[in-house]
């Protein structure tokens, strides 16, 4: 056995422990305490998902139920029932009770009887809308033609289809994505690969004064002015839709993936741009054919995070969609997406009830949405970055 | 002991060609159907320099028309006497209206942001940079939320300051320090719970910014001062963070500029729509100038008339967070240009 070194056992122990903590019990308290502070991020994520799905479990678990009850007692049984139970039945407080005389409970009881008879059709108020099922297949409801999505939380009977709002989401989304990735990455080629530096210098920070531009203004710009100019343009019937909503959504797009793109694509050593060049390529031919794939998984990850920026901007949506949950891949409807929902609607909802909880689930949905995608850009980047620098 | 000799893994192998033949595959010209190909190759060159110059230059452009726009129909009515007063008589009189309480209501939340996040995020870029062992799971693990963080949508940090700091810190709160209150004090929105709810929004865009400025600082100061007999808290505390005050005022700076022109975390943490005298306590809500935006550009009763106050509160919310973010563009480019003179 060779025998150790003092140094073999730095570091080794669970917060480093052996390190002769005894010797600078300062040192070694200020160091666990600046470890311990830095655990914050990582408690962050743990308690934003914790304390967004706990608000949302009942809901996935499937332990609500939204079914309207339809129940109806004649007026015949009226002695059969005992007061608290007609006080629950005709939803009356014990103050209203007391007030009341036989007769006028009574006819209470009789309008109830009426209501019952009048409602349309008991199939639909039987339903519990919040199942999963419900949630995500299409529901023959009474008075349409064939089985649809909707999503009315706030119609009679509460309808928690979120098929809309996914469509709503996905089309803004790729709207943004196929206006801003183009635009982003040819920039970001430019300026990483063939602007020289002087103007380089200018052109980086002034693309990234775009990413400064609050969301809101985003969303002001293309419901004011935006939404206006390219009515006129394409003389299309919504005012507001998913196009407007989607160009507008790309203008926050759009710095996140220039940033890092450029990032990735600088990152390439610059051998490989010089060896191509005295090769006799010309400076696009090495930007486009050497560079270009050596940093593509950079770029995908810049697609990524570009991708999980647009699901998860809420004002410019909320401002600049039109709001309307319609199931079609128009473009140029007016279209709902998930955050703008969240957004518009969580003030109205009661504390605790099926509504809030299922806000909550869309907005957990968002979060693994935004995680996954961050996952992925992160180990992307990771193993590029190790294999560029491996290679310098 | 006998020596571990490293056997070749065949898996591996098998990996490594796959991986080459699809490099092969993307680095030949003739294998990518979309590149140029061209007799003279400097004619290509320059048609698409110009391309995606052309792409830059377009979203500079879209950037000017904004702020252009902006400008030209905000300017008119931006005035001493809009910044200055209130909106005591209504909100949507376009003669009367002001904002200042929108003022006080943003950068009150900013400015108590600022005192929750700058420490926690300068704490963990000084271990991230300073103690952290570069490739240990710790470093990755904080590396990955912190960039996780950063990506979560504001509407869900605005889902999670009603879950987790209303409901269950607020609560919790109001039952410990207020039993039998019929009204909750803490349990509601307010401004506090908005301020924590940027702060921890804003805690990547400190962290990252300062541990940039952390990495500028060459190995040698600190050498230097721990050969001199400092222990590593001292230098850290008197070399390295004075050194690395740029680059924490410029994350400071980013953060503010970010969290001011965010609305959706603040809709249901604190914000009113319409409030008749400024939040006197950390537990009133706040009145704020992008929600006001908001407002006032969805819910105005007649929004031809509102125009001009509309513009004008955008051209004021963009001076704040504009001014804000060229300062740090300012700040950082110095540093990095400092960076590269050193390294």
């Amino acid at each position: 056995m060779p025998k150790k070194t003092a140094n073999a056992n730095r570091s080794i122990g669970w917060m480093g422990l052996k390190r002769g903590h005894k010797a600078r019990p300062v040192e070694w308290i200020a160091e666990k305490a600046i470890f311990l502070v830095s655990l914050s991020a990582i408690v962050m994520i743990f308690l934003i998902f914790l304390f967004v799905a706990r608000e949302a479990l009942p809901v996935a678990l499937g332990k609500t139920d939204s079914a309207k009850s339809t129940r109806v007692i004649p007026v015949a049984e009226f002695d059969k029932l005992s007061p608290p139970e007609l006080m629950e039945y005709l939803g009356l407080t014990a103050k209203q009770f007391k007030a009341m005389d036989k007769d006028t409970l009574k006819e209470l009881m009789l309008v109830k009887v009426e209501a019952g008879a009048e409602a349309p059709n008991d199939k639909d108020a039987a339903v519990d809308t919040t199942s999963w099922s419900m949630m995500l297949k299409p529901y023959q409801w009474t008075g349409y033609e064939r089985p649809e999505y909707i999503w009315q939380p706030v119609s009679e009977i509460h309808k928690y289809n979120l098929v809309p709002l996914f469509i709503g989401s996905l089309k803004a989304t790729i709207v943004a994505l196929l206006f801003a990735v183009p635009l982003a990455l040819g920039a970001a080629i430019y300026v990483s690969q063939l602007a020289n530096p002087k103007v380089k210098e200018w052109l980086k920070p002034g693309i990234e004064l775009l990413a400064g531009i609050p969301s809101v203004v985003l969303g002001f710009f293309g419901l004011i002015i935006m939404a206006t100019l390219f009515q006129g343009v394409f003389g299309y019937e919504s005012r507001l839709n998913a196009f407007v909503a989607g160009i507008a959504l790309g203008l926050s797009v759009i710095p996140v993936v220039f940033s890092i793109a450029e990032d990735a694509l600088t990152s390439v050593p610059r051998s490989f741009t010089q060896a191509a060049l005295a090769l006799g390529s010309s400076k696009w031919q090495a930007a486009w054919q050497i560079v270009l794939p050596a940093a593509l998984p950079g770029v995908f990850a810049a697609v990524v995070l570009g991708f999980g920026r647009a699901i998860g901007e809420t004002m410019v949506v909320l401002m600049a969609s039109g709001n309307a949950s319609i199931v079609s891949w128009n473009l140029f409807d007016s279209t709902r997406t998930m955050t703008a929902t969240i957004a518009a609607e969580l003030a109205e909802t009661v504390f605790g009830g099926h509504h809030y909880r299922i806000l909550f689930l869309i907005g957990a949905l968002l979060f693994l949405a935004a995680f996954i995608s961050n996952m992925i850009a992160d180990v992307v980047i990771h193993r590029l970055k190790s294999r560029l620098e491996g290679k310098a | 002991m006998p020596p571990n000799v490293p056997t070749p893994q065949p898996t591996k192998l098998a990996q490594a060609q796959r991986r080459r033949r699809w490099k092969n595959l993307l680095a030949t010209p003739e294998a990518m159907p979309w590149s140029f190909q061209s007799e003279d190759p400097q004619i290509g060159s320059k048609f698409f320099t110009g391309l995606t110059g052309f792409a830059a230059l377009l979203i500079l452009a879209i950037l000017a028309v904004i702020l252009g726009n902006i400008c030209y129909h905000g300017i008119g009515g931006v005035s001493w006497r809009f910044i200055t007063s209130g909106t005591e008589s209504d909100m949507f009189d376009v003669e009367k209206a002001g904002v200042l309480p929108m003022i006080f209501g943003t950068a009150a939340r900013v400015i108590l942001m600022t005192i929750f996040v700058i420490p926690i995020g300068v704490t963990t870029a000084v271990y991230l940079t300073e103690y952290a062992h570069a490739g240990s799971f710790f470093t990755r693990v904080i590396r990955g939320a912190v960039n996780n963080l950063a990506g979560v949508p504001s509407i869900v940090f605005g889902l999670f300051g009603l879950g987790f700091f209303i409901n269950f810190v607020g609560q919790h709160m109001d039952d410990l320090l207020r039993p039998g209150a019929a009204e909750p004090l803490y349990g509601q929105p307010a401004i506090i719970w908005a301020s924590l709810t940027l702060a921890v929004m804003t805690l990547p865009v400190v962290i990252v910014a300062t541990e940039e400025s952390l990495k500028a600082i060459p190995p040698g100061l600190r050498e230097a001062s721990l050969a001199l007999g400092a222990t590593k808290l001292e230098t850290v505390l008197q070399i390295v963070l004075p050194q690395a005050l740029p680059g924490i005022l410029t994350g400071g700076i980013l953060a503010v500029s970010r969290a001011a022109g965010e609305v959706a975390p603040i809709l249901f943490t604190g914000a009113a729509y319409y409030m008749a005298t400024l939040p006197k306590s950390l537990t009133d809500q706040f009145m704020d100038l992008g929600y006001h935006v908001f407002i006032l550009s969805t819910q105005s009763p007649n929004v031809e008339k509102t125009r001009p106050i509309l513009f004008a509160t955008v051209l004021v919310l963009l001076l704040l967070t504009f001014t804000l973010n060229i300062v740090a563009i300012l700040v950082r480019a110095r540093m990095r240009k400092k960076m590269r003179a050193l390294h």
